[in-house]
């Protein structure tokens, strides 16, 4: 049976100007994204990865060219049906962790459920990252490998259909960063969500199910893996 | 509770200090004007319910003598609701142990029924007994200066007789809230007495049986004043009538009216600059301060919250703040007022207050305060949210750095490259320097605003007391007498010398403008006594023509070579045209000047003088005092210098106390203002200041960079302050200047350093702070957080 298609992007296209110059960042990108897949998106710095990401998560719009949510047209959506298609859909994982540091682990992850659907209690998306010891910390007394975590267990803790990983790793040693793939590999197994990493740590690559290589603002080629290894199977 | 209000209140703690900086900016604006307008307000409706429970009268007039029967015809003019007849006559004051000499004003009191006009307002003891003629009320002040209460006793020269006199009560009287001595610009409370006696008892002293000398109408409300005055004069012109005038030429109330007038300019521009101010700077602060959330209203985006909850969360931020201060600045405002009204019902001995307060103002400054920190921290939210999330979480693009001019030239070799990153930062990233700007420009208005009015009133002295009436003392006759007098007062002890002036009551009228005043004739080439024009030059009388000073010039639309006419009040009366020969820089009431001889020609009765100035060598001072109480030819004795330091403590004090109310608020803004750009300076560039850290810079070099920029801010908004201040103190001193005082506009070079050095104090302590902060920089998160 044909897995169900979650993203379906035709012919995408961002164009930034800033100043007198034009980047043209995304440059016609076609796409097909299935349910409960692990993808990776591999490239260069400035090929465009995380711009496509931000499509695809709603952050952003795109210049031209469509992108679709199962049957939901993001590229026509205004402010306001993005931001409950991000609120019910998507969950984000940020290269920089992006946590409130006012609130501790608990409340920034709180700061999701209470707005969310069907959300799982805090505390359990806090121990699915394996953080339920912490959770009463602030940002500023975790380390890294936590706060990126945290980050996951915001980002899941809303049950969401999609979950975008915009270098999760980057900021992280290679052990701490095993952890966090670990983290996420789990939610992707356990919940089926489909799951999207940012890297250009091509180490990585061996974790997912499929992994998209992209310059130049398209997709370069696509590569399935025959055989996935266990983040613990893999260092850099 | 939501775990967005949780990060609300965290973020108010974390912000404490700033968010207390702006809070107490909110509170000052607001509190000036509760306080201005509350206090000016309350002494405003004092007054007005003082003068009508006293039933302070309408019109006053002075005459001779005239029988009592002439009080049926009084009361028949039309609009006249009350009429009392009174005998009211100078005395002079013999108080033991006391050398200068003293005056007093006797007014009868009614002997069977209460008075129907200007009633006392008895603060001890009771009023005389009929026919008593050894009892007498005296004003409060007259009581405190002199330490008189019921039972002190001292003697009074009614009519060349020397007389006992027992206190036997102390009272307020509406037509007697300042009292002026004759020829006295100031009140002097210890040389100038209200003795309040027995009808019958005073008609005995100064053989005025069944007549009287003095009357006060009242009128109906709408009735035509001078109507009414111009009958009353026709009725009393025979009997020695000396022009009716009403409430405005009354001199107490002329006197509170300046005063209150003076509160008015500064209650009706000053609060509302102040809250106008402090609403534009809570305004710059929060949108600022909201600005540096730009990320994290990125991240609540991009988790899903909508506009609306974003917004809301910031919104309450900013009303948790902006409404404590309103509250703080209400509360202090309605206190500070409260004790500004009772300080002003004390110097103005109002025997009771009332407490005024108008929502209206609350509200206002509610409004405004609330509605400017709204308007600013919200416009920033919303151009936060206006971005797609995935920009806002990233820092905003960093501006496009040139170089400077004057760099080519070499400048680069002299400055260091820490100095040229704070230039570049400045001229680059114009906007925010010019905020904080603006925002140290403002506080420093507000200071120099708050400190003129000192200056002017100084440099009035300096211009009355010093280059124009330099006499030590002046002579008040009795009554007009030739030149030959002169010698007389030549011969006294300790006299070095003396000038004659002649005063005559007076109306001058231009059109259907027309003003009560005195012409002062005086002999050209005077010393002691000058005239100055508009350029402090002194001038001398032209031998034809009046010389009028501005005031008088603007009251009645008069220009140099006008002709206006001028009603004698005294004498033979009739009217005269008079051409203006000039205009002259005087700065105390209405004041005309004439050459003698020309004014005497213009009367018609020869060569008389009233008085003369005289200078004198203080170590005979006793001798001189003594000889001038034992003549009686002399009414009374003017001292310059009691007017002088009367002068300084009467309009100072009237000024002061509201003036250090607004310089400490202002001083709070200062502070307030300075701190927060201080530290939302160091917010903004925490990241750059930080990577300068890791590359190797000193604490003391990093802080530079930003100290540098805010010096040169702080310091180049000094001057724009200071015209900033020029332009709020002009609108002020418009307000200021009555038919008694003009105010002229001047402002030292002290006071602008004065509003100065309190923004550097304020940039100082900010100063330091930011270099604590600077210290305290979290090297290792720089690291880890993008650029």
């Amino acid at each position: 049976m044909q897995p169900e298609i979650v993203f379906q992007a035709r012919g995408l296209t961002k164009v930034y100007q800033t100043g007198d110059v034009e980047v043209r960042a995304l440059d016609g990108v076609d796409l097909q994204l299935y349910k409960g897949e692990f993808v990776v998106l591999l490239g260069p710095s400035g090929s465009g990865k995380s711009t496509l990401l931000n499509i695809l998560g709603g952050l952003d719009w795109a210049t031209s060219g469509t992108c679709r949510f199962k049957d939901h047209d993001l590229t026509v959506d205004d402010e306001r049906a993005l931001t409950l298609y991000r609120r019910d859909h998507v969950g984000f994982v940020f290269q920089f962790y992006n946590l409130i540091p006012s609130l501790t682990a608990r409340e920034n992850v709180s700061l999701c459920t209470e707005i969310a659907r069907d959300p799982m209690p805090p505390e359990e998306a806090l121990r699915l990252v394996g953080l339920g010891e912490r959770m009463n910390h602030f940002p500023a007394q975790l380390s890294g490998g936590e706060q990126q975590r945290v980050a996951i267990a915001r980002a899941i803790a809303k049950r969401p259909e999609v979950l975008l990983c915009d270098e999760p790793t980057g900021a992280l040693d290679s052990k701490t960063g095993v952890w966090v793939l670990e983290a996420l590999a789990s939610v992707n197994a356990e919940l089926g969500t489909t799951t999207v990493v940012i890297t250009h740590n091509a180490a990585i690559r061996e974790i997912a199910h499929r992994v998209i290589y992209i310059a130049d603002g398209r997709i370069a080629h696509i590569v399935e893996n025959e055989r996935r290894l266990a983040p613990s199977e893999i260092s850099w | 509770m939501s775990t967005l209000d949780r990060k609300l209140l965290r973020d108010l703690r974390h912000l404490w200090a700033q968010a207390l900086a702006i809070l107490l900016v909110i509170a000052a604006g607001f509190a000036t004007l509760i306080l201005g307008v509350g206090a000016y307000r309350s002494l405003e409706q004092t007054r007005a319910a003082y003068y009508e429970r006293n039933a302070f009268a309408d019109v006053f007039a002075r005459l001779e003598r005239a029988p009592k029967s002439l009080g049926s015809r009084i009361l028949e003019i039309p609009g006249v609701v009350a009429a009392d007849l009174r005998i009211m006559r100078q005395v002079i004051i013999d108080i033991e142990g006391m050398s200068e000499p003293a005056s007093g004003l006797a007014v009868s009191l009614p002997d069977f029924s209460p008075a129907h006009l200007n009633q006392l307002t008895l603060r001890a003891g009771r009023t005389p007994e009929p026919g008593q003629s050894s009892e007498v009320v005296i004003n409060d002040s007259f009581a405190r200066a002199q330490h008189l209460g019921p039972g002190s006793r001292f003697s009074a020269i009614f009519n060349g007789r020397k007389h006992e006199l027992e206190v036997v009560g102390v009272a307020l009287s509406p037509e007697f809230i300042y009292v002026l001595g004759p020829g006295d610009l100031m009140p002097d409370d210890r040389r100038f007495g209200v003795l309040w006696m027995s009808e019958t008892a005073l008609e005995g002293l100064f053989d005025l049986e069944g007549a009287f000398n003095s009357v006060a109408l009242k009128l109906l409300a709408g009735a035509s004043e001078s109507a009414a005055i111009a009958q009353l004069d026709r009725i009393i012109a025979r009997y020695g009538g000396v022009g009716a005038y009403g409430r405005k030429d009354q001199i107490s109330y002329a006197f509170l009216d300046s005063e209150l007038q003076q509160l008015s300019a500064m209650s009706r521009i000053i609060p509302p600059i102040f809250l106008a101010v402090s609403a534009f700077l809570v305004n710059m602060t929060l949108s600022r301060l909201i600005a540096l959330e730009r990320e994290q209203i990125g991240l609540l985006k991009a988790i899903g919250y909508s506009r609306l909850a974003v917004a809301a969360h910031y919104l309450k931020l900013i009303l948790v703040i902006a409404i404590l201060g309103s509250l703080v600045g209400a509360i202090a405002g309605t206190w500070l007022g409260r004790g500004l009204t009772a300080l002003y019902g004390e110097f103005y001995h109002f025997p009771f207050l009332i407490f005024h307060r108008d929502p209206d103002i609350y509200l206002l400054a509610t409004a405004v305060s609330v509605g400017a920190a709204v308007l600013g921290g919200l416009k920033t939210v919303f151009a936060a949210l206006r971005l797609p999330p995935a920009v806002a979480m990233q820092p905003p693009q960093p501006p496009r750095y040139a170089k400077l001019w004057g760099e080519g030239i070499g400048l680069a070799q002299v400055l260091s490259q820490l100095t040229i990153m704070s230039l570049r930062s400045m001229v680059r990233a114009p906007l925010r320097a010019v905020t904080t700007l603006i925002g140290v420009a403002s506080a420093v208005s507000l200071l120099v605003m708050a400190m003129f009015a000192i200056d002017s009133v100084e440099f009035m002295i300096d211009v009355s007391f010093f280059r124009t009436s330099r006499q030590h003392a002046s002579v008040i006759l009795a009554e007009e007498q030739g030149p030959g007098v002169l010698q007389s007062v030549q011969n006294l002890p300790a006299v070095m010398r003396s000038e004659p002036y002649r005063s005559v009551a007076v109306r001058l009228r231009n059109g259907h403008r027309e003003r009560r005043t005195t012409i002062v004739g005086q002999p050209p080439g005077q010393d002691l006594s000058r005239i100055v024009d508009s350029e402090f030059k002194v001038v001398a009388p032209p031998s034809e023509g009046l010389l009028v000073n501005a005031r008088l010039a603007e009251v009645l639309k008069l220009r140099r070579g006008d002709i206006v006419d001028v009603e004698l009040l005294e004498g033979k009366r009739g009217t005269k045209s008079v051409v203006v020969s000039d205009i002259i820089e005087s700065y105390l009431g209405l004041a005309a000047y004439m050459d003698l001889d020309a004014l005497n020609r213009l009367i018609g009765e020869g060569p008389r003088i009233s008085g003369m100035h005289i200078a004198y060598d203080r170590r005979d001072e006793p001798a001189l005092y003594r000889a001038l109480k034992s003549t009686p030819a002399f009414a009374s004795v003017q001292l310059q210098r009691i007017s002088l330091s009367k002068f300084r403590d009467t309009i100072r004090e009237n000024i002061n106390f509201m003036t250090t109310t607004y310089v400490v608020l202002s001083v709070i803004i200062a502070f307030g203002v300075v701190y927060n750009s201080a530290r939302i300076q160091l917010s903004e560039r925490a990241r750059e200041l930080a990577s300068l850290r890791v590359l190797g810079f000193t604490r003391s070099e990093v802080s530079r960079v930003l100290l540098t920029e805010l010096a040169i801010v702080i310091l180049l908004a000094q001057p724009l302050g200071w015209a900033m201040g020029y332009a709020f103190s002009w609108g002020v001193i418009q307000g200021f200047s009555s038919d008694l005082f003009t105010v002229p506009f001047l402002i030292e070079t002290s006071t602008y350093a004065r509003a100065t050095l309190v923004a550097l104090l304020a940039s100082a302590a900010s100063a330091f702070v930011v270099r604590l902060r600077v210290d305290r920089l979290d090297l290792v998160s720089v690291l880890k957080t993008r650029d």
